[in-house]
């Protein structure tokens, strides 16, 4: 997350501002040190940590993380397992304590009653409260591979008898445990955001870099091509693109596809950030310096530009991630983007769009909340390592104080 | 202010190029072409298809030719005879198929931009005058839930709730016993009536976003000394804030219709599928999932076309409200 909260070892100074103790709080800190004596990172680290939303967001995105990291042994079963017998089945409520018989304590759900209409073949569940499924921490269950390396059959939790199953959050149209496959989305929707933006993060450093840095009709050419870029609706532009995907290709190869289509059109925000930035710190005494003391453009732009504003970058990169998941979303939604064995949030929608399914089973919009949490967070940590990138900056920025796009 | 608007319209053209380009790519990056698919669709009929007939088409419809002599054969077909080709999907002219739906999407485009400012504007104005209240944190806060929140996901949960609490199911813009009617008064009314409530959520996200540039905007104006002295002035409260800083902080929030326009539009093709309006979205990903790529790229191009537009509008009444911006680039000419 960054730098530790403690401060670093201060030479004792002959004021009356001398670091005080770890844990006091951070506005005291803040009027006590003049910036000049603490490094960037930690003043960085102060502002950040004065900001609410943004250190809840840190730490909801930093269980959204591990959820992906550990995606095999948190979900309570497989993505892929079907049973015809719990097609739409609604979520189970988990109980703890069993009053039914005395005083009992322990994590259950109750068993469904399963009807089946003859006709239509639809299943109609009720709640059997005399069946119970003791659900337990750290069972054996589902057998998996983790990473795709290491065989393991360890769910975090789930039900105590390997032969019985859980739906927490229900299940979809061929019984598959909703709850796995949303824990499973998590994995391929973070990480397609995340390589998305590596991949734009390229581009945008290069483009906007040279833009900035040389000017002149380069500067032009390259400040079109993003007024152009920015100009038309990117989800039409998507679409299009992403319909050239061939049908027969793997997974892995429509998840590079969609990766490259999404970074092809999502690099011009960061390259604008980029050119700013070195427009304004082209101007900067130190700069000019650095060239007369006969630094090269590349040591000049490495050593001395780049560390000034990594934070920047690193901001507007945490804002990128957001936009590229629900870019791909909307993708997968429509059918265009990853397609059904992978399962991302947005694959998992599509089985929510005719409002029968979701008349009959609310549950399939859960992946949506999913997105709606994952994006929030990533604004609210994007929005704070923005303020807190400049810590010289006097109050002014707060969250929302950002023009969007 | 005439050398402006001639500028910006020579700056046009290069854009509108490239999105034609772009939009012809569409249509040529898919494998195969319409006549490729034909073929397999005439062959899945059964019947055969010999060599000498395909070579007669592919030369009819010059499918051999370099890339851009097709480019341009297609592209003056649009611009001089409106031909934008043939749905192989529908068996009709593109154009044909195409009109009547954008009529929509750009009526569906223009209220919802109207309506967000509608919204934005005043809970804008009072979040940053209002700053740290109840009231800001609150608007700022569905802000940022409306910014997260896909439209589409708004979309299926309001046809959920509607489905489920008010038994109704949504869809289409023109109710049943209006299709076949002529337009009047009352086809007005009804269109109206289905209208807000797609309007509604397409503009979530961009009237969140207006909020919080509005709110930013005015937060940095009112710090101004001018608006202490106007205070000190004398000036009933109000009138401090309305008369000058809100005049400054709407520069910014008119220039965001170029940023705005793209997504509602790409919004509006998300939202209409999900709530099956009549717009140019679900032909789109229609045409686009059965590769029917002539219909496709025509409707990428019209929705880029028009978005461009709507931007350098944007931009004149940007130049026509703010003389800043019409010196500063006189100056540079």
């Amino acid at each position: 997350m960054g730098p530790s909260p403690e401060h670093p070892p201060l030479p004792a100074r002959g004021s009356d501002a001398a670091p005080e103790a770890p844990g006091t709080t951070t506005t005291e800190e803040s009027r006590t040190d003049l910036p000049g004596d603490v490094p960037q990172r930690v003043l960085v680290w102060r502002r950040f940590r004065r900001n609410r939303p943004a250190v809840a967001g840190a730490l909801v995105l930093c269980v959204l993380v591990l959820v992906s990291i550990f995606s095999e042994f948190l979900a309570p079963g497989t993505p892929g397992a079907y049973n015809a017998d719990r097609t739409y089945a609604p979520p189970q409520r988990l109980h703890f304590v069993d009053t039914s018989d005395g005083f009992d304590l322990g994590m259950y759900v109750y068993d469904y009653e399963v009807e089946r209409d003859p006709e239509t073949l639809a299943n109609t569940y009720t709640v059997d409260e005399s069946a119970k499924i003791p659900v337990g921490l750290f069972v054996r269950g589902r057998p998996y591979e983790m990473w795709g390396l290491f065989p393991g059959d360890l769910h975090l939790i789930g039900a105590k008898d390997p032969d019985q199953d859980v739906y927490l959050l229900g299940a979809d149209r061929n019984g598959r445990d909703m709850a796995s496959r949303i824990v499973y989305g998590t994995r391929v929707s973070m990480s397609i955001g995340l390589a998305g933006v590596a991949l734009s993060f390229v581009l945008g450093l290069v483009l906007g870099g040279l833009s900035g840095y040389l000017g002149g009709r380069v500067d032009n050419g390259i400040q079109r091509v993003i007024e152009f870029l920015m100009s038309i609706p990117t989800i039409p532009l998507w679409m299009g693109l992403s319909a050239a995907v061939p049908r027969d290709w793997g997974a892995i190869q429509t998840y590079l596809a969609i990766t490259v289509i999404l970074s092809l059109i999502g690099w011009t925000d960061l390259a604008r950030v980029v050119r700013g930035r070195f427009l304004s710190l082209r101007q900067e005494d130190f700069v000019t310096a650095a060239r007369l003391d006969g630094c090269g453009t590349g040591r000049v732009i490495g050593r001395h530009m780049l560390p000034s504003f990594t934070s920047h970058i690193i901001a507007s990169l945490t804002l990128a991630v957001p936009f590229m998941i629900l870019a791909e979303t909307s993708l997968s939604f429509l059918g265009l983007g990853l397609q059904a064995p992978v399962v991302s949030w947005g694959v998992l929608l599509q089985e929510a769009q005719n409002i029968h399914s979701i008349a009959n089973a609310p549950w399939l919009l859960l992946p949506g909340a999913a997105v709606t949490v994952a994006v929030l967070v990533l604004n609210f940590v994007g929005d704070g390592v923005r303020d807190a990138a400049d810590p010289y900056s006097q109050g002014g920025g707060r969250l929302g104080d950002r023009n969007p796009r | 202010m005439r050398r402006y608007v001639i500028r910006r319209l020579l700056y046009m053209v290069p854009t509108l190029f490239a999105i034609s380009l772009v939009a012809f790519l569409v249509i040529q990056l898919p494998p195969g072409n319409f006549l490729t698919a034909y073929i397999a669709q005439l062959s899945a009929q059964g019947q055969g298809v010999d060599n000498a007939q395909i070579r007669a088409l592919e030369e009819r419809y010059g499918l051999n030719d370099p890339f851009f002599v097709q480019y341009w054969r297609w592209i003056s077909g649009i611009l001089l005879h409106g031909d934008f080709g043939q749905s192989f999907q529908y068996h009709r002219p593109v154009a044909d198929l195409m009109w009547d739906r954008i009529g929509l999407t750009l009526v569906l485009a223009v209220s919802t931009l109207l309506l967000s400012w509608a919204i934005a504007f005043p809970l804008g104005v009072y979040s940053a005058v209002r700053q740290y209240s109840l009231g800001d944190y609150a608007v700022t806060f569905v802000g940022f839930v409306g910014l997260a929140t896909p439209n589409f996901m708004l979309a299926l949960i309001f046809a959920w709730v509607s489905f489920r609490y008010f038994g109704q199911s949504v869809g289409g813009i023109v109710s049943r016993e209006y299709v076949d009617a002529a337009w009047n008064l009352g086809k007005v009314l009804d269109v109206v009536s289905n209208l807000w409530i797609p309007v509604l959520i397409i503009g979530t996200a961009g009237t969140a976003a207006l909020i919080r540039v509005l709110r930013a905007n005015l937060l940095d104006e009112l710090r101004k000394p001018y608006v202490t002295t106007a205070r000190a002035k004398g000036l009933p409260e109000w009138r401090v804030i309305l008369k000058y800083p809100v005049r400054m902080a709407l520069s910014p929030f008119i220039s965001t219709i170029g940023w705005i326009l793209p997504t509602l539009v790409g919004g509006e093709v998300l939202v209409s599928i999900v709530l099956s309006l009549e717009t140019t979205g679900p032909l789109l990903v229609e045409s686009l999932r059965n590769q029917d790529m002539y219909l496709a790229g025509s409707v990428i191009l019209v929705l880029g076309a028009l978005t461009v537009i709507g931007t350098l509008l944007s931009d004149l009444l940007l130049a026509w409200w703010d003389p800043r911006i019409r010196y500063q680039h006189m100056e540079r000419v």
